[in-house]
């Protein structure tokens, strides 16, 4: 029992739906914890904040000052520490905060507005501690993660996706809803590894796997208003469920005019 | 003589609070003189990530509010909207938008039942302690936490943040033979979902009853779920649009999550609020069933919410079985909007009780406003009320491990979600006076 690989999942400023990755496992969940240790998993039951685990999954972002403590704490206690989703690996969409007519904001909400700047943004993970492996999406699947702990218990590096939801799009055969239809589709710069869903249902992909490996993001702005979108709406496009990450950033900054401080 | 002691409440008992409520008690005389459910999550103010935005970025931005009901917060979303542009969709998209639904009741109760209360009622700590006595029963569970989720694939392609859903419809229809199959699987879940109700039912529940206000929607025919007007067992009957007349949110300051009263009270909005008030709509069988527990509807018993949600699981299965028997794939799956400038309400019924949204857009369906009130900041005074009655029934002379452990279950009854409540705040919390 006791040399059993320990697992903690923590939680910070999130919509708890990563930790259905572990918690929608159906049986499964009952096999990993056969395999491994959960010491700490608030939602599933055990609590131990401050254990010392193997792996530290962490959901959410940092937007407390108190939270940018408790993630320096639970470093200390991991020897892996991975995120998992959208706002832990980039701010998530809470963190289009970060690009908000910042003064008039604060001011709007806040009755001292320069006693909370701390407050005033949502960060990844990586931008408080180091962090071994990113896990994107949002939100990200179960096998993503059971792929992540089956490896580190054969002690090899994780594989993880980098490419580009057209890739996967191409493997199902889905027709390309962007070339066929015209729809404003995300799916040349985003990371796949949802299976590439929207296209699949005739949609465009909205880009909540966040930035693929390379992306030629600005290229892809630049196709978007060759079909017809506006300036805002193209930034609007980029500015979404990781409009924090750099490469989101850059573009959707740009074409709306007030590029961040 | 005033006896002040603060009772740090087990984190599970919150769930995903992680270490940041606690229960603050003050004793007076051998009373209680004051009592805080004491919650800081951090805001993510949705409200105002909303403004400015596209009215069809609206359905996948709330849903991330929560990922365990997500189909919630698009439904209400979608509703609001089109009462906005004054749009109805018709009867395809209707009878689709309520199996979506009955998919999240039956993946968010069963998660509720099985992960949080029921180990709390056997005295677990964990599902997976609780799985190694109760088997059966565990994965009977996981299974239909499965089901759940696999109708909201069938409409939304993943069951967390589903991408099938847009203003005037669905971005796709399911096939035939797929639909064929699902349902398949649901009729042989059945048993075991009524199964599941007489085991919840059977298990050992405390049996205080309280009085309280309890406020749900009714619809002319149907188990509320996507339509209806919102009502309580006080007289209560008003339309989405009148909500703001006689429910106020303020702001405790122990609190980031904001506390909803009706007519200034405490009231109940959730499984047991809804059964309470549609007996009269459950299905015949599902009356039956109910008839024939040794639990009694309409309950003043807080505890009997696990049994009406293991109810409402039945309901949702015989409910998706009858849409999806009439399927039939539509030329169209959506139907087209005009955007027009103007307010918009909608309210629906999410697994944990009534979730209002407004909105204001501009004529190109831009969102100049946006306003939702979800269902556990109305329970939030309910809970504290609760708190109080329990507690002092209890005796505070108790040790505070006692209490500790009363509290953590009357909180579970209501199915709290945090991070649904704190997402809406004014952010001029009591957290800030300590950064």
């Amino acid at each position: 029992m006791t040399d059993k690989p320990k697992v903690a999942v923590h939680k910070f400023a999130s919509c708890d739906g990563c930790q259905l990755a572990f918690l929608n496992m159906g049986e499964d969940i009952l096999t990993l914890a056969q395999l491994v240790d959960i010491v700490h998993f608030v939602e599933m039951g055990p609590v131990n904040p401050d254990a010392s685990v193997d792996i530290a999954f962490i959901e959410g972002s940092i937007s407390t000052p108190e939270d940018a403590e408790r993630i320096l704490r639970i470093r200390a206690n991991s020897r892996y520490l991975i995120t998992v989703g959208a706002c832990a690996t980039s701010g998530g969409l809470q963190a289009l905060r970060n690009f908000s007519d910042g003064k008039e904001w604060l001011a709007a909400i806040y009755a001292k507005p320069e006693y909370v700047q701390s407050l005033s943004t949502s960060t990844p993970i990586a931008r408080h501690v180091k962090v071994d492996l990113e896990l994107w999406g949002c939100p990200v699947t179960g096998s993503q993660v059971l792929a992540v702990v089956r490896a580190l218990l054969f002690g090899v590096p994780p594989w993880y996706e980098k490419d580009k939801v057209c890739l996967e799009c191409k493997r199902r055969q889905t027709v390309c809803v962007m070339v066929v239809k015209g729809i404003p589709c995300m799916g040349p710069v985003t990371r796949t590894g949802c299976g590439a869903l929207c296209p699949s249902f005739g949609r465009d992909c909205y880009a909540c796997y966040g930035p693929a490996e390379n992306p030629n993001a600005e290229s892809l702005a630049r196709r978007l208003e060759g079909l017809g979108l506006i300036p805002e709406a193209v930034a609007r496009r980029f500015l979404f469920i990781n409009g924090a990450a750099p490469a989101f950033a850059e573009a959707g900054l740009k074409r709306r005019g007030n590029a961040h401080d | 003589m005033t006896e002040k002691r603060r009772i740090p409440i087990q984190l599970p008992v919150l769930a995903r609070v992680e270490g940041e409520g606690t229960l603050e008690l003050h004793v007076r005389d051998g009373a209680i003189e004051d009592l805080r459910l004491r919650i800081f999550e951090p805001p993510r103010m949705f409200e105002k990530l909303l403004e400015g935005r596209d009215y069809t970025e609206v359905p996948d931005m709330v849903a991330r509010i929560c990922g365990i009901c997500p189909v919630a917060y698009q439904m209400s979303a979608v509703h609001a909207i089109e009462n906005l542009f004054g749009v109805q969709p018709g009867p395809w998209v209707r009878d689709m938008r309520r199996v979506f639904y009955c998919g999240e009741w039956i993946q968010s109760h069963s998660l509720h039942i099985h992960m949080l209360a029921a180990p709390d009622f056997l005295g677990f700590a964990s599902i997976t302690e609780m799985a190694r006595q109760h088997a059966d029963e565990v994965r009977r569970g996981l299974r239909l936490q499965a089901l759940g989720n696999e109708i909201i694939r069938l409409l939304g392609a993943r069951s967390v943040h589903p991408v099938g859903a847009r203003i005037g419809g669905f971005h796709h229809a399911p096939a035939r033979a797929q639909v064929d199959a699902l349902r398949e699987k649901l009729q042989a879940a059945l048993p075991e979902a009524e199964a599941l109700v007489r085991w919840t039912a059977a298990l050992n529940l405390p049996t205080e009853e309280q009085e309280f206000t309890v406020v749900s929607l009714r619809h002319p025919r149907e188990y509320p779920m996507n339509e209806g007007r919102m009502v309580s067992n006080r007289g209560l009957d008003i339309s989405a649009d009148q909500f703001e007349s006689r429910f106020v949110e303020h702001q405790e300051a122990h609190s980031t999550a904001l506390h909803c009263l009706h007519d200034g009270k405490p009231y109940l909005v959730g499984p047991l609020a809804r059964l309470n008030l549609n007996l009269d709509r459950l299905p015949a069988p599902v009356r039956d069933l109910a008839d024939s527990l040794g639990v009694k509807f309409p309950s003043r018993n807080m505890y009997h919410s696990i049994v009406a949600r293991a109810l409402e699981i039945v309901v949702a299965i015989r409910e998706a079985i009858r849409l999806l028997e009439a399927y039939a794939e539509p030329s169209e799956t959506y139907i087209s909007v005009t955007p027009r400038a103007g307010t918009g309400y909608g309210c629906t019924e999410a697994p944990r009780g009534l979730l209002w949204h407004r909105y204001d857009t501009d004529a190109a369906g831009v969102v100049i406003k946006a306003r939702i009130v979800p269902p556990t900041s109305q329970n939030q005074a309910r809970i504290e009320e609760d708190l109080r009655l329990s507690l002092h029934a209890l005796g505070v002379r108790q040790g505070d491990a006692a209490l500790r452990r009363r509290g953590e279950m009357v909180i579970r009854n209501y199915d709290p979600c945090i991070s649904c409540a704190t997402h809406f705040l004014d952010l001029r919390v009591r957290e800030l006076t300590h950064a």
